[in-house]
């Protein structure tokens, strides 16, 4: 342990800077544009795409089997009735809230450090936003008439609960999905003018011209652009901090043991953060590997990363200890059964993978070495992903099989399709991010722009 | 002078963005009123050296969030009180803070999707084509590593080439007229 101030100059020069120096406006628009533009596809990208592409197969015939059988192929039945489905679309709406995170509150924050991440960390959040809502989704049931949780005017005059948490979730995660398109498009619209206007094929030309809208960079544009792009960093603050919350909600109204907690809003949103940003250092590691992003996707960022990380998962680990202390504070015979069924229950053994995942392993991100060795850094990504998938199932099985009276107790397993579905939906996310960085700048060009003309002034 | 109506405008190149505020400056204090400047970036001052106004994206964001908001809270309101009421256990039908989540994410909704397509509206976008798509070293460069600076024809001002000559005795590095089709 150094005794030295953290911030001295010997310190100062050791943190890698947020773009290596060097770089002209010319340079970070050819290099960002090529990828898309250029670059002819990569071997790498054709495997990627086809081992992904075939788990999206597997998840079309899961989900076609699910509609010709019906929910009963899953391994649900009275009385956990959530399973799988409800575990993962906790787990990857909780990936989707570091994309917002990152370009809304970093912005009013002004981190720099934000500027080449922000773009794939936004569509890695649309992808993952699809796949949430996709599990509710399926999980009705009957899918095709999912559209009665909408308020519309229907000829039975029956009109949605209000009152029910089930209700606000469908609007804060359509919400949430349309304010993360919105933010994300508007962002792109200035590098699709870039790709626009340097495309060489015909068709490149018009499909990336209708994207662009016609954008110019009229400097009037820009000044109303930025207002509309801070008015929605300022918005999307609170709605991902509310997202998260209205999910908690959905267990924390309910009175079943373990899920009737005040602390459930705080340490879910902290823990979606913590998965995303997991999430986005699983993706940025080999990101910038394959397309030689080191010099924009510095040491920096991911140290940057890490610290959120550490950060975040303490305060998951603060709730996790305060789940447990207020169960036996308070009392009550049901909370403190629930408890020992956690530490010693058929499950326990996911409740100390959870507990080895989420709280041991980050704690090796105290030491710079850790957080400055890549290859770690890409494990100990995966491995609290795998974590917060853990904390999802200990809090709906957990709860579920073990109710208030003994008669209601059951065991949950999940069948193949249940794994078929999840594999398939890991499969669709990456799929999707192998087409965008072909199809979309996967850094924003004209943010690097700025942050070119911000270092040189800096450095004269 | 006849065929000045097929002229949009003159359009002066630089290479950086303060050489581009600098020739702003000029045109504005020689007396230019209708010019646009254009860049790859957002950059600091030039909306200052332009003497643009504030503009009104922020109120139409307001506008279109007070609506969601109230929209969604009365709506909620009308099913919850007239049009569905259901009598659960005697509670209030009017149970405000249970409809606040959804208030809540239609405000946001309303002030979002206006704040977007508030901007694009004021801006005039989408707009397929403009004059300035006609010159070549605007295309090439304005959308990533040069700076514009464009003396419109309607500015009561203008004369081709004087207007043309000032803008050389900027140093810009390249002038070049605009036709309008």
């Amino acid at each position: 342990m150094s005794t030295r101030p953290p911030y001295d100059a010997a310190d100062l020069e050791q943190v890698s800077p947020v773009l290596e120096p060097g770089y002209t406006f010319t340079s970070v628009t050819d290099k960002i544009s090529s990828i898309v533009l250029t670059r002819p596809t990569s071997l790498g990208w054709v495997v990627g795409f086809t081992l992904t592409f075939g788990l999206v197969m597997i998840l079309t015939v899961s989900l076609a089997w699910l509609i010709i059988k019906g929910v009963g192929i899953w391994g649900i039945n009275v009385p956990i009735g959530w399973g799988f489905a409800i575990v993962n679309f906790v787990w990857w709406i909780g990936i989707g809230h570091a994309g917002t995170l990152i370009s809304a509150i970093l912005f009013l924050l002004n981190q720099k450090w934000r500027t080449s991440i922000n773009r794939f960390a936004e569509a890695m959040t649309l992808f993952a936003v699809a796949c949430a809502g996709l599990f509710p989704l399926i999980h009705t049931g009957r899918p095709w008439m999912a559209y009665y949780m909408f308020p519309y005017p229907s000829t039975m005059k029956l009109w949605p609960q209000f009152r029910s948490p089930l209700i606000w979730d469908v609007f804060a995660v359509s919400t949430y999905g349309t304010v993360s398109l919105l933010f994300w498009f508007v962002g792109l619209i200035p590098d699709l003018a870039t790709l626009r206007d340097r495309a060489i094929t015909k068709p490149k030309q018009i499909i990336y011209g209708m994207l662009a809208l016609g954008w110019r960079g009229s400097a009037r544009h820009w000044h109303r652009y930025q207002s509309a792009y801070l008015l929605l960093a300022g918005l999307a603050t609170p709605l991902v901090l509310s997202v998260h919350t209205v999910v908690s909600f959905d267990f924390a109204v309910a009175i079943v043991p373990g899920w009737h907690t005040t602390i459930f809003p705080p340490y879910f949103v902290a823990g979606a953060i913590y998965s995303g940003f997991a999430m986005v250092l699983t993706i940025a590691i080999p990101l910038r590997k394959a397309y030689d992003l080191e010099d924009f996707i510095t040491m920096r960022h991911l140290e940057n990363m890490a610290m959120v990380m550490l950060a975040t998962g303490l305060i998951v680990a603060y709730g996790y200890f305060f789940e447990y202390f207020m169960s036996i504070y308070s009392g009550n015979k049901f909370d403190l059964y629930l408890t020992k069924m956690r530490f010693h229950g058929p499950y326990s053994h996911f409740y100390y993978a959870l507990i080895l995942c989420n709280i041991l392993t980050p704690q090796l991100l105290w030491f710079r070495k850790a957080r400055t060795s890549v290859p770690l850094l890409f494990v100990m990504s995966l491995v609290v992903n795998l974590g917060m998938w853990l904390e999802r199932f200990v809090i709906v099985v957990i709860s579920l099989t073990r109710d208030f009276m003994p008669s209601a107790w059951g065991r949950y397993s999940a069948t193949a399709w249940d794994y078929a579905t999840f594999a398939g939906t890991i499969g669709l996310f990456v799929m999707l991010l192998f087409l965008f960085v072909r199809v979309m700048p996967a850094i924003s060009i004209a943010e690097m722009r700025e942050l070119v003309a911000e270092t040189s002034e800096e450095h004269e | 002078m006849e065929h000045r109506s097929h002229i949009y405008g003159v359009v002066a190149e630089f290479p950086t963005q303060h050489e581009l505020i600098h020739a702003v400056e000029k045109t504005r204090e020689a007396g230019y009123r209708r010019i646009e400047a254009y860049t790859p970036f957002p950059v600091e001052g030039l909306s200052e050296a332009l003497a643009l106004k504030r503009n009104n994206v922020p109120l139409i964001t307001l506008i279109g969030g007070l609506t969601g908001g109230l929209g969604g809270f009365f709506f909620q309101y009308w099913v919850c009180v007239l049009a569905y009421p259901l009598n659960i256990g005697g509670r209030p039908l009017n149970s405000w803070p249970a409809f606040i989540p959804v208030t809540f994410e239609l405000t946001v909704l309303g002030a979002a999707l206006s704040a977007v397509f508030g901007m694009l509206a004021l801006n005039g976008l989408p707009r397929p084509h403009h004059p300035l798509f006609n010159v070549q070293r605007f295309v090439k460069h304005a959308t990533s590593d040069r700076f514009f600076l464009c003396i419109e024809a309607r500015d009561p001002k203008f004369n081709l080439s004087e207007s043309a000559r000032f803008l050389q005795g900027l140093h810009a590095a390249h002038v070049i007229e605009v036709e309008d089709d």
